[in-house]
């Protein structure tokens, strides 16, 4: 029963933890969505500096390592005096980082809606504004959630980086037990299977079921 | 390229056709898809307009509703169409211009192009409340009077992917008739449906027609429709109109050796 004292011991520990990472999760998550909405459809602006604009940032921050962005919001822009809570510092560099990936998600599934749906707003007289936000965009959703799940995935495990800045995160607890205890097997091997869960029993269900209702929504399923 | 002052600001007199097209050309690239083409459409005209694939039916309609042109002037209800009025002279039209001047034009599709997310009603409603401003109840009653028109009442409340084509036709036709259109145009709207089903669009087309002033311009494939509902036919051969004349006319007695060699090929094809 050695695990069940290590969990009585340290559980609180890797429960906190898991709770800033939920916290760094959605957070994250939600400036995701918003950069990848933002960049995504600059890059499908008819103005090529302002599709450059897009194409710069999304080439920045797919072009290079999430954890040396990580490192220079949280020790570089100090010195051009802009200091951030590492907390704060964490889900920024997640998300802006993850939010150049959905930018690609987004401007392929925008792209991705059939001609004749653009045509046929169009015919309408809407204006562009109203065409994307009313007809393009809701089919595009459908179009990239499945790549969202994916992505989503990939930020939850993502966000275990900003434990290298001492967010005290689910990784950072478990690197925290592991050096006190030596117990190793059991401190990471808790941490593996909490990442799993929640990726596994939570957001997938979660995104499946938003997909299902979605596609339900236009008639497809 | 033609100078541009040497077309009227606005037609002005007694007869001002509902549609002018004016020396239009159209290209491609460098492909010449239609080459000077003049063309009237009266007030209240219902014009068909056939022809082999790919001399230009389809573009005639496009650059009413989704395409510039690039050479010529389109005059619709005797306002430029294509180009603006900049200091008493014609300048062409910017997208917000173009956008706003189409207003007055609705359009049917081949293949429908119904919003997949929202109801028949729903489809109905949108251009109504997002761009004439209507409320949602105005649009609703609007919209259902024109469901019922086009004989589609009973499924308001369905996604398009639960009707048939036909079905799903008749909708967008109502759809287009919400905007309260004075032109409609029509691009081959029954030859994505199955054989049995096309008689229900026709006659809607047909209800049209007969009941409503709409000034009408539809490309077709059907020369038994065309011939029974049109007032003119045209028929198009390599990006000009080869000929054109009342049903009976064309139809009857055709003149030029390309559209008696057309109609006894799509004859016997019949
Ligand atoms: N977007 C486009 N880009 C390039 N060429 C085009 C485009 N649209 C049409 N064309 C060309 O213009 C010509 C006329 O096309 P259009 O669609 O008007 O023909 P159509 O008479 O409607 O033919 P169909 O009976 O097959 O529909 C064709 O040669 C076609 O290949
Ligand atoms: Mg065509």
């Amino acid at each position: 029963m050695a695990y069940l004292e290590f969990l009585a011991e340290f559980g609180s520990r890797f429960l906190d933890g898991s709770l800033i990472t939920v916290a760094q999760f959605l957070l994250s998550a939600a400036l995701a969505i918003a950069i990848a909405l933002g960049f995504g459809l600059l890059k499908l602006a008819r103005h090529w500096v302002v599709r450059g604009v897009a194409t710069l940032y999304i080439e920045l921050f797919r072009g290079t390592s999430l954890l040396v962005q990580l490192y220079w919001i949280f020790f570089v822009l100090p010195l051009f005096g802009l200091t951030l809570e590492k907390f704060t510092a964490g889900f920024l560099a997640v998300g802006m980082n993850l939010g150049a990936y959905g930018a690609e998600l987004v401007r392929g599934a925008v792209r991705s809606v059939p001609k004749g749906q653009w045509e046929a707003a169009y015919a309408l007289s809407m204006s562009p504004a109203r065409r994307m936000w009313r007809i393009i965009l809701p089919q595009a959703l459908v179009i990239m959630l499945p790549g969202w799940g994916n992505l989503l995935i990939e930020l939850l495990k993502a966000t275990a980086l900003v434990s290298l800045i001492s967010v005290t995160d689910l990784m950072f607890e478990a690197k925290q037990v592991n050096s006190t205890t030596f117990l190793s097997i059991q401190a990471f091997g808790t941490a593996l299977v909490i990442y799993y869960v929640f990726a596994r029993f939570l957001l997938t269900p979660a995104m499946r079921r938003l997909e299902l209702s979605m596609a339900r929504r236009i008639g497809k399923a | 390229m033609d100078t541009l002052t040497a077309y009227p600001l606005k037609l002005d007199g007694t007869d001002v056709p509902m549609v002018r097209f004016m020396n239009v050309t159209k290209k491609y690239g460098a492909l010449t898809v239609l080459e000077n083409l003049n063309l009237d459409i009266a007030e209240g005209e219902m014009v068909s307009i056939i022809g082999p694939s790919g001399s230009g039916k389809t573009t005639v309609l496009r650059m009413l509703m989704l395409e510039q042109i690039n050479s010529g002037v389109i005059y619709v209800d005797g306002r430029p169409l294509t180009h603006m009025n900049k200091n008493g002279a014609l300048v062409p039209a910017d997208r917000r211009y173009l956008r706003t001047a189409r207003e007055p034009i609705g359009m049917c599709f081949q293949h429908f192009n119904l919003f997949p997310h929202m109801t028949a009603l729903q489809n109905c409603m949108e251009g109504p409340v997002q761009v004439l401003g209507l409320t949602k109840r105005e649009a609703r009653e609007r919209s259902e009077e024109l469901l019922e028109l086009v004989g589609m009442s009973e499924k308001r409340d369905q996604h398009p992917s639960r009707l048939s084509g036909g079905q799903q036709q008749r909708v967008a036709i109502a759809r287009a008739l919400a905007m309260r259109p004075k032109v409609m145009l029509f691009d081959e709207v029954t030859s994505a449906l199955d054989p049995e089903v096309i008689g229900e669009v026709t006659n809607v087309i047909r209800k049209l027609v007969s009941e409503h002033s709409l000034t009408m311009l539809m490309v077709t494939h059907q020369m038994g429709f065309a011939r029974d509902i049109s007032d003119r036919i045209c028929f198009f051969f390599g990006g000009r109109i080869e000929e054109q004349g009342t049903p009976d006319e064309l139809f009857g007695n055709p003149k030029r050796e390309r559209t008696q060699q057309f109609l006894s090929a799509v004859k016997s094809a019949d």
